[in-house]
């Protein structure tokens, strides 16, 4: 038996075409996937991300806590509503998944992650969080619907009265309260939007209300192609818990300067990094997809995401190659019976409704 | 998904239709491109290749997916659909007019061999559960 989420019965009302998603019966497409990844480029749309889930850490001293089990820096976090990317690490440095963090008070911070790991992220919290006087809260009443693109914002003040006046000038990765909602400048497309968490038998609801306003559904895989060009990892393909954040595109959320210990700190810094993700565009014709073969002067390396990109009309991809091969190198790819050449290039690909490229 | 009732059919989700001089042209069904999605690739064989039946000869890919296309029957290749390959989205809007390649048969009675519309809609069905 699949697992539903609160929005099911309003998918498939909209004409959603359902997978199994992780176990999830989840929107593929409401129609035409590419039509829906131009919808939220160029206008707006929402996303079913019912299926992740919102862990609740509330108790004593949760910010030393969350300092040893991440690997991002939550110091970084000083106002309320302040969220922060970061990945969560195994003692080997490789990681268990990847998740946002949202600074409520010093007593609770909020922490949103993956539906696929979801079980085995609150389990290895309650591990980790052992001796200590806090609780971790699993919020599967809360729902969580995404509303992305350049006009995102605007449907979303009006579909919840008040919101303008408390989100208008709150910046990219914070969030605030606002009566029964989280209401969180986030998302997993590039564009701009909201992220909201609200009562999960307020869902539907709000669901129908927001596209009585004319935003569009749009289903997983779009979701895909616009997280993709917006250059953002997807857990269990750009990284899992056999690489490291390092070799993964994700430096940047590593903090390795602080005195801080965390889980996977040391067996990040005795290790030898000598593979990079990196972007690629398909020169020829065809598509690159996940797990085909980058052959480059200094050795081979793998595809972990490739798809089609509608923005920029060609295949893309995201791949971890060996460093030392840089930005406008040509490469080439394994596909199928022939050898197909691609350039490397720095990603994003495309966001905020054009290409970077 | 229509099943026009004139065209054979393949398990593997291609359809047939026989023409007047005894060639074949191939497609894909249009539950195929439904199953799919948006298509943004094909690559057809070369014409002259010769293919043994349920040899994979071409290739459809979506954004979603790639899968391969075999021949229905044995035979030789003797026209291939180059405004698919231009435009593979003309799959999505007539599966049924958007040929993909047409094989002049070994055998003119391996047709015969193939699925009828009827029994092709029992196996659609049948893999819908």
């Amino acid at each position: 038996m699949l697992k539903q989420t609160p929005l099911n019965a309003a998918h498939r009302d909209m004409g959603a075409k359902m997978v199994d998603f992780g176990g999830w019966d989840m929107p593929v497409n409401y129609g035409s996937q590419i039509e829906e990844h131009h919808q939220v480029r160029n206008d707006v749309g929402m996303f079913d991300v019912c299926h992740m889930l919102v862990v609740d850490v509330r108790g004593d001293d949760v910010r030393g806590f969350l300092r040893g089990l991440v690997a991002n820096n939550v110091d970084k976090l000083t106002v309320s509503g302040k969220a922060l990317y970061s990945c969560m690490l195994n003692p080997e440095g490789s990681v268990i998944d990847d998740l946002i963090i949202y600074f409520m008070t010093e007593d609770w911070f909020r922490i949103v992650v993956n539906a696929g790991t979801a079980d085995k992220d609150v389990a290895w919290m309650q591990q980790q969080a052992a001796g200590r006087a806090l609780t971790i809260t699993p919020r599967r009443d809360l729902a969580m619907i995404a509303v992305q693109g350049p006009q995102a914002r605007a449907k979303v003040w009006q579909a919840i009265p008040g919101s303008q006046a408390v989100t208008e000038l709150m910046k990219p990765f914070n969030a605030v309260e606002f009566q029964q909602y989280y209401i969180a400048r986030t998302g997993y497309t590039g564009e701009d939007g909201f992220e909201i968490m609200l009562p999960v038998d307020e869902a539907d609801a709000m669901w129908r209300t927001l596209a009585g306003l004319g935003v569009k559904p749009i289903g997983l895989g779009a979701r895909d192609t616009l997280r993709l060009e917006a250059g953002m990892n997807l857990y269990g393909q750009d990284m899992d818990e056999t690489t490291n954040p390092l070799e993964s595109g994700l430096s940047w959320t590593v903090d390795l300067k602080s005195e801080r210990d965390f889980i996977g700190k040391s067996a990040l810094q005795s290790r030898d990094i000598d593979l990079q993700l990196v972007g690629l565009l398909l020169l020829d014709k065809g598509v690159l997809r996940a797990h085909q073969v980058v052959n480059t002067k200094h050795g081979a390396g793998e595809i972990t995401s490739g798809t089609f990109s509608p923005t920029l009309q060609q295949s893309i991809a995201l791949a971890r190659i060996p460093l030392g091969i840089a930005p406008g190198s040509e490469v080439t790819v394994t596909v199928r019976d022939k050898q197909l050449k691609a350039k490397v290039v720095s990603y994003p690909f495309a966001r905020n409704g054009h290409s970077l490229i | 998904m229509s099943i026009p009732a004139d065209l054979k059919y393949t398990a593997s989700h291609e359809w047939v239709k026989t023409n007047a001089d005894g060639t074949v042209t191939v497609g894909i069904t249009a539950h195929a491109q439904d199953l799919l999605g948006d298509m943004v690739f094909v690559e057809n064989p070369v014409v002259g290749r010769n293919l043994a039946a349920g040899e994979e000869c071409a290739v459809v890919e979506s954004v979603k997916a790639a899968s391969d296309v075999y021949a229905p029957i044995a035979g030789v290749v003797v026209a291939s659909n180059s405004d698919v390959e231009t435009s593979p989205e003309t799959i999505n809007q007539d599966a049924y007019a958007a040929w993909m390649f047409t094989i002049k048969p070994t055998n003119s009675a391996d047709v015969a061999g193939l699925m009828d519309a009827t029994a092709y809609q029992a196996l659609v069905e049948s893999e819908a559960h």
